[in-house]
């Protein structure tokens, strides 16, 4: 176990290795019940999160429809990243990260306090992510009546179930659901799930599924020194409409225009070895720039990496593993979807 | 409770070594030591002829979730490295005292082998460890 933002969690319950591949082969469950779910419901609820995120709520035309944005400061700095889903009219729910809580809710209100806003934190309830090319099929075992019309929900969209909130989303690269319900009914469920044959993963697995997925962990490959652009997430950012004044957007469209120095690519280990965080990369002899997130990936049988690395970087780099100049092949993320290799 | 053969013996970094019929010894890392590394992925043996002094780090076993050293319980001379694990490092996992073993050390002073921790030592050694 170990203490991730304040809650004790599984790195792995048995073989971490094993874990990743129930994942990408079969189903596996999570419990990510340490991520902050916050309602924000009001007359301004779509005018606020325009203002809030640099993508655009706008663009979620269907109810239940879900959008991931960056939360940027006036600098264009990453506050933190989230999932949002169109709940009603009024009414929007937002998925933040554990770690940054106490500063995304401090931020959030007060960005608040200038529209006709309620910002409502559930802390009642917890949150368990069922994920692999089995992973629907067999929780819709587990959630028995609720289940019904499930089959017709879209990918990326979200459905409420009495007091349940079923999303068709996830953080490995697999289709799945991460479903939210009340703190109180979270053993039972997770207990039908392990009946219906779905096992337990760690966050051990759950790093380097989302790392071969090519999906970033806030606080390693992005934060509040790191623009979207500098963290391969331009694709976040909605320039259209023109007039729409998002936080940040000054700064990032200066830097849109002038460039970024840097960028987020994905590294793969030709040689034999591990990429670890914060390990340097070496680009014609000089240290040119850090590894964000690496580790071994478990479906490609080598070492992958996210790095940020000159703008301008080639086709391949080094990487000082150990004291060693490893060879590495530079590649567009991401390295594993839907089970299968995409480098 | 971790698997501790009372035919080996140990060091504080968790490696234990057997002592051979020729004089040399094998060294791996403990049942306890995988298990808190978890699932190997990548394993770097020393040279055959390379040498060491006691403690030195003379390879790397890496799992999933982080590298760490492997040092040698005694000075001498390796005289052989476990080829195996290059393509296959779960092998350490999977049979720790076995054919999980890391490398063989021929000793410069035999008598730096009676030095090391016996079983009961390192059982008790990391019982402490666990509470």
């Amino acid at each position: 176990m170990v203490d991730f933002g304040g809650w004790d969690m599984p790195i792995n319950y048995g073989s971490q290795i094993e874990e990743h591949h129930q994942v990408r082969n079969d189903a596996g469950m999570f419990d990510v019940s340490h991520m902050t779910i916050v309602d924000v419901k009001g007359k301004d609820a779509r005018a606020f999160l325009q203002k809030l995120l640099a993508n655009d709520v706008a663009r979620l035309k269907d109810k239940g429809k879900a959008l991931y944005s960056c939360m940027l400061k006036e600098d264009a700095g990453v506050i933190d990243d989230l999932i949002v889903y169109y709940m009603e009219n009024d009414w929007y729910r937002v998925v933040v990260n554990a770690s940054t809580r106490e500063k995304d809710l401090a931020w959030i209100n007060k960005q608040a306090e200038a529209f006709n806003v309620k910002i409502t934190e559930l802390d009642g309830m917890a949150m368990i992510a069922v994920q692999g090319p089995n992973a629907r099929e067999k929780a819709n075992k587990a959630l028995g009546d609720k289940a019904k019309g499930l089959d017709d929900l879209g990918v990326f969209f979200a459905v409420l179930r009495d007091d349940m909130m079923i999303a068709r989303t996830g953080y490995t690269g697999e289709d799945g659901y991460e479903i939210m319900l009340p703190n109180e009914d979270a053993s039972s469920f997770w207990a039908a799930l392990l009946e219906a044959d779905v096992k337990p993963c760690g966050l051990g697995a759950r790093d380097t599924l989302r790392l071969e997925a090519g999906m970033n962990l806030y606080g390693s490959d992005m934060d509040e020194e790191t623009s979207p652009l500098e963290a391969a997430l331009g694709w976040t950012i909605a320039w259209d409409p023109e007039d729409r004044d998002f936080i940040g957007r000054e700064v990032l469209a200066k830097q849109k225009d002038e460039g970024v120095k840097n960028k987020l690519v994905g590294l793969v280990l030709d040689d034999k070895g591990v990429l670890r965080n914060h390990q340097k990369v070496i680009v014609d002899g000089k240290e040119a720039g850090e590894i964000t997130s690496g580790s071994f990936s478990p479906t490609l049988g080598k070492a992958i990496a996210f790095a940020r690395v000159p703008a301008d970087v080639g086709s391949t780099c080094k990487v000082d593993v150990r004291g060693k100049q490893l060879n590495c092949t530079v590649v567009k993320p991401p390295f594993v979807r839907n089970g299968k290799a995409c480098i | 409770m971790s698997n501790v053969p009372t035919e080996l013996r140990y060091t504080k970094t968790h490696e234990w070594v057997a002592r051979n019929d020729d004089g040399t010894l094998t060294v791996g890392i403990t049942e306890h030591a995988q298990g808190l590394l978890g699932d190997m992925v990548f394993v770097e043996v020393p040279e055959e002829g390379s040498t060491f002094g006691a403690g030195d780090d003379c390879a790397v076993v890496e799992s999933v979730k982080a590298a760490s050293d492997v040092y040698a319980p005694v000075a001498g001379e390796v005289t052989e490295g476990n080829e195996v694990l290059a393509d296959a490092p779960e092998t350490i996992n999977n049979d720790p005292y076995g054919d999980g073993w890391i490398f063989k050390i021929q000793p410069e002073d035999e008598g730096e082998y009676n030095e090391l921790m016996d079983s009961d030592a390192y059982a008790e050694m990391i019982a402490e460890e666990e509470h």
